[in-house]
């Protein structure tokens, strides 16, 4: 009976010892899912308050939040001018980090490819077919590559890594920009669609001749090959968190909405782009105590956070980002109060 | 007194039985309507060409489901026929010739473990197992080795879909009454043809319902044919090739889809499983009431 | 000459009977196999029952936990109106109405869990703004309904009508005869449906994504988001993280167990009621 007694009462106390504890909820992209699960790993071990994000995908997030079923949301691609309008121009977007989209491949002998924009197109377009394409080849005169079928592996659910990959491809590609343009779903002319970064990482390191786009940090854990790739400069950049970084140095206007892809920066590497946090300028609706609990986490994860990034192979904020980042999160208000007044630090 | 009573609680039972099929037709129709409201756009922008054009773009916003219509379809009854001799045979095994005993209750936990399997486990054991294999095949026969495509799917689908049929139609070839099948015996017929003419006809509309749950399953099911299906938004060149399903397209794309018309046409898609399953559904019940045998 | 082509058939047909039914646990073997080589090494009782890591997440028992009250509360949900239904269905073989149920239900088991998960946010989430276990267990139950309805009716279908005669002639009324007689002699049936449903929904993943949406820490509260066995599986499983993905497949494997349990207990139970005719 006494047994029964205690487990009762522990478990009343499981509940209500968690009952003044403050749960923040967001959803969004899964690129950076890891380092988001770090950084609220952490926040709360310091902070004590909980952030429950479930990586549903940027286009889930964005939608989430204007359900306002979320707190937060988190997207690899920034809401267009137009929709931006559409849904009462009050959202912000947040930079937090940036982070490359490699050009994965399983090549027998693992060697290290250098690729064009031309070739790039090309392959996805379904006009390159093997890989001994004269084209390849040339800029490749040490490898020997086999006469193999490529086979192309993209997106199967609607992502950001989609939308910075065929933001890129638009670019440097008269072609697929009237073709395919750019997007998180768009309708790819072949290849085979897989769920997540993880599911074309896994297709690619089983079909022999595959290649296909990939966030850095899930070739790097998943120990997959990947392509040189040539940028507007002219010169070969290797994807690394140097090179994304040097990516983001450039002009960025003052909402943070741009895109890195084909950037001008020299040793920029040109597939590139930052990752959002996505929240609404005036918190009014929420109460008080949260609000200011998620201008905290914002302020947090642009500062104390970043240092989170690099071991986990993202690209923290430059300085200037980092500062434009400040400037957009003073901007959230609660009843006309800026509510990082009165931030906990 | 106590007559009175009792009829009232006969006229309450009755009452609560006779009110219960309205509840499903009311959440049916909230289906259909909730449904259509949403898909409504999508159709007043492209009307019967969202069934006959094959092109999914969502970028141009360009929309047609032919070919995630075609791939369900083939799915769906190609994972169908490779199961139902393995599930019919099951079925009539456990519920005829071994119905009890050690091993019959040892099979009919391992069909129902089967039925729990979660369909994400599936999808892996799909990936990581069978697929590779398939690759192998792919190889020798000399096509593209994608391991992933419309056989693959199909053939994991069947793996998934044999419970339902094994067990509701063991249930029901199980209560087939003694006294029909002694009768069979004694007129000097042989447990095959006992099985043929007397067994099978009398649970044939039970089988039936098994193998239309069965069916139900194959068409919906989302998470292992999305990890399966190589998810190419085009119709397959051929069996071994990539396609999408209309369920897994509607999961790639639900959450993301942010623009208007994206929404409206996936919504259409999923009205349209709707039409289709109500489809199949009405001709498997004109079969049924043709079979059907009273008890 | 006839009789031995006869037992030729008789025979070559129960072989290929029992060839078959062999052949159809063998891809279960493989399976059950996997996850076990998989699972096994995860499971102690720290990963099992301890609430809280080091590590950020709370450990898998929040996902049993999750998964163990959607499952009771869709059960809750979906029983009674599908036995009540499954009832009326075998009360009422000729009608027109009934027919029209029948048809309704199959309609409903075609339905892509994924639609009914969509519906379900449609209905019972974006108006309140919150997910919640709730939204997912009502989901879920959708998708319980047509299995229980049509097992229920087949069965009770199957039961002589000279058993509910002979109640009914001992003066029984017609209410008791149906909960006290024929129910219970339908009782293998009936719960071999239920059980069916249940194995159905406890590996759902698609309907929960925008209901209950997941959750990170442990959560008894039924209005807020939570975590389900399967919907953890998926996200560590594809996730870059060699420790998520094997305590993805320990949670597979506690997946598996709790359905073999679910199994167990529903066949012990019925075989206490069950009435032999």
């Amino acid at each position: 009976m006494r047994i029964l007694f205690f487990l009762l009462l522990s478990f009343l106390n499981l509940i209500y010892a968690h009952a003044d504890e403050v749960t923040l909820i967001g959803a969004g992209a899964t690129f950076p899912y890891p380092l988001y699960s770090k950084m609220f790993q952490e926040y709360y071990s310091i902070k004590k308050v909980k952030v429950n994000y479930q990586a549903i995908g940027s286009g889930g997030g964005i939608r989430q939040l204007i359900n306002k079923t979320v707190d937060f949301g988190a997207s690899d691609a920034f809401i267009s001018d137009e929709n931006l309008k559409k849904y009462g121009n009050n959202i912000l977007h947040i930079p937090i980090c940036i982070g490359a989209v490699v050009l994965s491949y399983n090549l027998h002998g693992n060697p290290a490819i250098k690729l064009t924009p031309e070739i790039i197109s090309n392959i996805f377009l379904g006009k390159i077919k093997k890989w001994n394409n004269p084209a390849i080849a040339t800029i490749n005169p040490d490898i020997k590559l086999p006469d193999q079928q490529i086979v192309v592996i993209h997106r199967s659910d609607g992502s950001g890594t989609t939308f910075i990959f065929t933001d890129y491809l638009s670019k440097v590609s008269e072609e697929w920009a009237k073709k395919f343009g750019k997007g998180k779903s768009i309708n790819w002319p072949i290849g085979l669609g897989a769920k997540g970064n993880p599911g074309v990482a896994g297709l690619i390191k089983q079909i022999p001749g595959s290649i296909g786009y990939i966030e850095l940090v899930y070739a790097l854990h998943n120990n997959m090959s990947y392509a040189q790739v040539k940028n507007k400069n002219e010169n070969y950049i290797t994807p690394s968190i140097q090179s994304v970084s040097y990516a983001a140095n450039i002009e960025l206007p003052e909402d943070s909405r741009v895109s890195l892809t084909n950037t001008d920066a020299e040793q920029g590497y040109p597939i590139s782009g930052f990752t959002w946090i996505l929240t609404y300028n005036d918190l009014s609706n929420l109460n008080r105590n949260k609000a200011q609990e998620l201008v905290n986490l914002f302020w947090w994860m642009t500062h104390e956070g970043q240092k989170l990034a690099a071991p986990l192979e993202y690209a923290p904020l430059s300085p200037k980002a980092q500062s434009i980042a400040e400037q957009i999160i003073k901007k959230i208000k609660y009843n006309n109060e800026i509510l990082w007044n009165t931030i906990s630090k | 007194m106590e007559h009175n009573f009792k009829i009232n609680k006969d006229r309450l039972y009755f009452r609560v039985i006779n009110i219960s099929p309205y509840f499903l037709i009311f959440l049916l129709a909230s289906i259909y309507i909730t449904l259509f409201i949403f898909s409504y756009p999508a159709i007043k922008q492209f009307g019967l060409s969202f069934i006959t054009s094959s092109k999914w773009d969502p970028v141009f916003n360009k929309f047609g489901s032919l070919a995630f219509i075609y791939s369900t379809i083939v799915t769906s009854i190609l994972s169908l026929i490779i199961s139902l001799p393995f599930s019919i045979s099951l079925a009539i095994y456990l519920g005829f010739y071994k119905k009890e005993g050690k091993i019959a209750e040892f099979l009919k936990t391992v069909i129902e473990l089967l039925a729990g399997m979660p369909s994400v486990i599936y999808g892996f054991w799909g990936l990581f197992v069978f697929v590779p294999l398939m690759r192998n095949l792919e190889i020798k026969l000399g096509v593209l080795p994608y391991g992933v495509g419309i056989v693959s799917a199909s053939i994991i689908l069947a793996i998934m879909i044999i419970p339902y049929t094994t067990i509701i139609s063991r249930e029901v070839i199980s209560l087939v009454p003694n006294d029909l099948i002694e009768a069979s015996y004694s007129l000097g017929a042989t447990k095959y043809e006992t099985i043929k003419n007397v067994v099978f006809p009398y649970s044939l509309s039970g089988i039936f319902a098994g193998v239309l749950l069965s069916f139900g399953r194959a068409i919906g099911e989302t998470m292992a044919v999305t990890m399966l299906i190589g998810n190419a938004n085009s119709i397959p060149q051929s069996l071994f090739g990539p396609g999408n399903t209309m369920a897994s397209v509607i999961a790639n794309e639900f959450t993301e889809a942010t623009g208007d018309i994206h929404l409206s046409s996936l919504f259409l898609i999923g009205l349209l499983l709707l039409i289709i399953t109500s489809i199949f559904n009405l001709l498997g019940r004109v079969v049924i009431n043709k079979f059907k045998i009273e008890g | 000459m006839a009789l031995i082509k006869k037992i030729i058939k008789d025979k070559l047909f129960q072989t290929i009977i029992f060839l078959f039914s062999v052949l159809t646990i063998v891809p279960l073997f493989f399976i059950l196999f996997y996850i076990i080589k998989k699972g096994f090494s995860v499971i102690n009782l720290n990963f099992l029952f301890s609430i809280t890591t080091s590590t950020g997440h709370d450990t898998i028992f929040r996902a049993i936990i999750g998964s163990l009250f959607i499952i009771i509360l869709a059960s809750l949900i979906a029983i009674p109106p599908g036995i009540i239904t499954g009832i009326y269905l075998s009360e009422n073989k000729k009608n027109k109405l009934a027919s029209i149920i029948r048809l309704l239900t199959e309609i409903l088991q075609g339905l892509p869990s994924i639609v009914i998960g969509i519906l379900a946010y449609l209905w019972f989430v974006k108006p309140i703004k919150t997910f919640s276990a709730l939204s997912g267990a009502i989901s879920l139950s959708i998708i319980m309904l047509p299995i229980i309805v049509r097992s229920t009716e087949e069965t009770l279908n199957l039961i002589p009508i000279s058993l509910k005669e002979a109640s009914l002639a001992l003066g029984v009324p017609y209410y008791k005869t149906m909960i006290k007689v024929i129910l219970p002699a339908g009782i293998s049936g009936i719960s071999s449906g239920i059980l069916l449903s249940i194995a159905r929904i406890a590996g759902e993943t698609a309907p929960l994504l925008f209901t209950a949406f997941g959750n990170p820490y442990l959560s008894f509260n039924i209005l807020k988001p939570t975590e389900t066995l399967p919907l953890l599986i998926f996200n560590y499983a594809t996730s870059p993280y060699e420790k998520w993905h094997q305590i993805a497949w320990g949670a597979s494997f506690v997946l598996i167990v709790i359905v073999f349990i679910l199994n167990i207990l529903a066949r012990l139970g019925s075989r206490k009621w069950k009435v032999k005719f």
